[in-house]
């Protein structure tokens, strides 16, 4: 009988999905996969590839085996494919079809719509990889240096899983579109990658831990959609990417709480009560608050951007289609058709922001954005409790979302971060307050010096409270290959 | 007076609440509201799903409670209470479920209190594998330690644990399910048997550990164990036990007295030093006792450990022409260099063995101290709150 916990290694590809008894499948999987390794070989700089990194690797499915941490060499890793276990009699949970069986194979009628989705999907899987791939060289520390490598090889997991979907239920054109996400690039004049926020150069480390809080938090609420989905095979690979995906937002929370941690103590061994007084703070190596506000600020609404126009027919047709469900759909108690209900979105009107009730089937990514909101202040809330802590009169908020936007009602309007529109003239003399500055983007850069000793850490940055996997301080993460 | 409960908890403070943990947990005994994510002591039992695959490690936390602490008490946390002293808890959090908690806490009594772990020991982990879900262990090894012409038959069992995760410290134990039911038609409960190769394996970074197991007369589970053959399969749970655990401190030196099978943790102690800190000098002082040379596991082995590594003492009791030597009398004869170790606060001291030793190690170091000018019993429990005495015997 075919085991569909555990992960098989009877072929190049891990995986519990029976991929040996799937011959056609296997070898176009094999075929793509060349090309992937040479696309992680060329990316991320030799050393660190030929250096040992203690990382974990998903040996099933089932609870027990997806963590199992060992040394690893990045390229050696077993990117694998692997999906949730199939839910017995599982239906479709929202729109015009719920009720009916969950789809195993690809509704015809919807096929282009959810090949596009997954598309997208996974262009942004190894578009993050290719933004962070030189942080590795000022890493504050082996710890910070493996949690990168885990979100990376794990992005590139999610790469695969996105490929065997493509590779499995579309054809000629899935395996197409596969080998279309290898040949663009962030930030590729030529062949960028879809979405803007992914052809960013992710310059520092504040920026990635910004990036992981915020930007892969959209990820999430993605995949959270995903999960949804009426199309089984979708809803069990994104079911499983949510297991690591957690990682990356735990990278993310941990890191800039770290940063700010270590801003609040070195302030009060100095003496330095006003958070204002930015320059002593710099001077003390360390990055003040009212900088990480604006690092914040940008982070965010650059990921608010991510989620589209907040009255979509796309996504109003995505979810009636049953191809994308809402943000914890099964554990909503309405009918999961949203024929009669509206739904409150920001809108644009007489140069104000104002809100109003819409169908809520149209304004679906408008309420996928709200719950991204929801889910984002909170992190927000535990970092303010750090600086409480340190008794530091300082609070972080999330900007309004008219503020600083490209997509959407807002797009290039001018309102200040807390949603009042202001002047062209007000507005650029606010946003050197507002957003992070060149000069501001050169001292976090003068700051971003590696420290590869084992239990040391850059001193912009504060020690974890807890190891990975419960190792001690001084624990190795990563035994650096020095060519 | 009820008896203590063990909790399990999520410390607020290291929780990102993704919620992964409410997700995986088949009992739903996870919740959250807009703060925390807490666990209903009433749900929870132990069943360990969501111990892997929290990205942050804040579930791993337990507590013993006299009243378990409510989703009300928990919702309000802003981070997590320390352990409080509980009435009529020997056993702390060794194991989560009575029976094995109770066959450890029998084990330690002779430390004279209540044991804690060395301040620099790493987490271990603990309950993973249970009686109603067990691991399944493949034999890759059986090889007897003592002599053929000897009637003590002592083993070395090697088993390997394939894809499941199966972590283990040094010191900790593991239980063996024998196969069938007792008088009573009962499934046996399992046997507690020390681990007796380092962390990484008894082949680095092979998934697999060793044991130490004596043939008893009549022993269900040591007759069932000594006669595995490789290829075979094991039930075991797993790990156990908290405190009997090694400093990472390599400046630790540790004083290891035992007899027998008792020397399982301290061949787990030496390896992991060894391949740790290979260089390291007057690292380790072990005191072994055995009627025999021919009956003393590892003989061979030890004899290659260098003795400017590791000192060794052996008592030998039975041997022809010879006075008998007991570990105590070992102690004795070296009792400038242990009235030495005794003062070091970088002294660990651990004791294992037949319980019938206790009394005899005890008798030694009270002289020892004495002569010294030291109160053994205020330093034995000093040492031990500090975790630095250890004893497991049985």
């Amino acid at each position: 009988m075919l085991d569909l916990i555990n992960v098989s290694y009877d072929t190049q590809i891990p995986n519990n999905v029976g991929l040996s008894q799937d011959k056609k499948v296997l070898k176009a999987l094999e075929k793509w996969h060349p090309g992937y390794i040479n696309w992680w070989n060329d990316l991320i700089p030799q050393n660190f590839q030929e250096s040992l990194v203690y990382l974990r690797t998903a040996v099933s499915v089932d609870p027990k085996g997806w963590a199992k941490f060992d040394y690893v060499k990045m390229p050696e890793y077993r990117w694998g494919v692997l999906l949730a276990p199939q839910v017995e009699n599982r239906t479709i949970p929202c729109g015009e079809h719920y009720g009916q069986p969950a789809w195993q194979e690809v509704p015809g009628e919807y096929r282009n719509l959810l090949k596009r989705l997954i598309v997208i999907q996974g262009d942004t899987e190894p578009a993050s990889v290719e933004q962070q791939r030189l942080l590795a060289l000022t890493a504050p520390s082996l710890y910070d240096m493996r949690n990168l490598f885990q979100v990376n090889v794990e992005e590139g997991r999610h790469l695969w899983a996105m490929v065997y979907l493509l590779h499995k239920y579309f054809g000629r054109d899935g395996r197409e579109e596969a080998d279309d996400l290898l040949r663009r690039q962030s930030g590729s004049e030529e062949a960028p990658r879809m979405l803007g926020a992914f052809n960013e150069e992710t310059p520092d480390w504040l920026s990635f831990f910004m990036f992981t809080y915020f930007t892969d938090r959209d990820g999430k609420m993605q995949l959270e959609s995903l999960a949804q989905s009426g199309f089984d095979p979708l809803s069990r690979t994104c079911r499983f990417m949510l297991t690591e995906e957690a990682h990356h937002m735990f990278v993310g929370e941990t890191g800039v709480g770290r940063t700010i941690e270590r801003t609040c103590q070195v302030m009060k061994e100095n003496g330095i009560d006003d958070p204002y007084d930015t320059g002593r703070i710099r001077d003390l190596g360390v990055i003040d608050l009212p900088l990480i506000q604006k690092k914040l600020n940008l982070h965010y609404t650059l990921s608010l951007d991510l989620f589209g126009q907040e009255v979509s027919t796309n996504a109003a047709n995505a979810f009636n289609a049953g191809i994308k469900g809402r943000y914890m759909e099964s554990r909503l108690s309405d009918d999961h058709q949203l024929q009669q209900d509206t739904y409150t979105v920001w809108d644009f009107e007489d140069g104000k922001a104002v809100q109003k009730q819409v169908p809520a089937l149209t304004a679906i990514n408008m309420r996928l954005r709200d719950d991204y909101t929801k889910d984002a202040a909170g992190g927000v809330g535990r970092w303010n409790k750090i600086i409480e802590k340190h008794g530091v009169d300082f609070e972080l908020s999330l900007p309004h979302e008219a503020f600083h936007r490209k997509i959407g009602v807002f797009a290039d309007k001018h309102f200040d971060p807390s949603g009042q529109p202001v002047s062209g003239a007000e507005y650029d003399a606010g946003l050197p307050k507002w957003l992070p500055t060149h000069a501001d983007g050169d001292f976090i850069q003068s700051l971003m010096k590696p420290c590869y000793e084992p239990g040391q850490y850059a001193r912009w940055i504060a020690p974890p409270k807890v190891g990975i996997d419960n190792r001690p301080g001084d624990f190795e993460y990563v035994k650096l290959h020095m060519a | 007076m009820n008896q203590p409960l063990k909790q399990h908890l999520i410390d607020p403070e290291i929780c990102i609440r993704c919620y992964t943990c409410e997700m995986t947990c088949p009992e739903q005994a996870i919740e959250h509201d807009d703060l925390n994510v807490v666990v209903d002591a009433a749900k929870c039992n132990f069943c360990m799903d969501c111990i892997p695959v929290c990205p942050t490690g804040s579930i791993d936390n337990w507590r013993v409670v006299d009243t378990p602490y409510s989703l009300e008490e928990q919702y309000g946390w802003m981070d997590l209470p320390p352990q409080e002293e509980v009435a009529g808890d020997e056993a702390g959090l060794e194991a989560l479920d009575d029976a094995m908690a109770a066959l450890l806490a029998e084990a330690h009594k002779g430390a004279g209190g209540k044991s804690r772990a060395p301040a620099t020991a790493s987490k271990p982990t603990i309950n993973l594998y249970t009686l109603g879900k067990p691991a399944e262990a493949r034999v890759t090894g059986n090889y007897r330690l003592t002599a053929e012409s000897s009637d003590s038959d002592v083993r070395h069992i090697i088993l390997d644990f394939g894809g499941q995760p199966f972590p283990v410290l040094e010191g900790q134990s593991i239980g063996i399910i024998p196969p069938g039911t007792d008088e009573a038609g009962n499934p046996h409960l399992p046997r507690l048997y020390s681990v007796s190769s380092p962390r990484d394996g008894e082949r680095p970074n092979f998934n697999n550990l060793s044991l130490t197991v004596k043939r008893e007369p009549y022993g269900i589970c040591s007759n069932h164990v000594c006669d595995l053959k490789p290829g075979d399969t094991v039930r075991v749970t797993g790990p156990f036990g908290a405190t009997f655990l090694m400093p990472s401190d390599p400046a630790a030196h540790l004083l290891m007295i035992c007899t027998g099978t008792g020397s399982a943790p301290f061949r787990a102690f030496t390896m992991r030093r060894q391949r740790e800190n290979p260089k390291l000098r007057n690292s380790l002082t072990l005191v072994f006792g055995a009627r025999r040379p021919q009956e003393l596991p590892y003989f061979g082995p030890l004899g290659k450990v260098p003795e400017q590594f590791m000192a060794k003492h052996f008592a030998f009791s039975r041997q022809d022409g010879e006075p008998k030597h007991y570990v105590q009398d070992r102690l004795r004869a070296e009792a400038d260099r242990v009235g030495e170790l005794l003062a070091d606060p970088q002294t660990h001291i651990y004791v294992c063995g037949l319980k019938a030793m206790e009394q005899g190690v005890e008798e030694a170091f009270k002289d020892i101290a004495r002569a010294k000018g030291i109160d053994w019993t205020g330093l034995r429990d000093r040492m031990r709150d500090e975790g630095r005495y250890h004893v497991e015997t049985y």
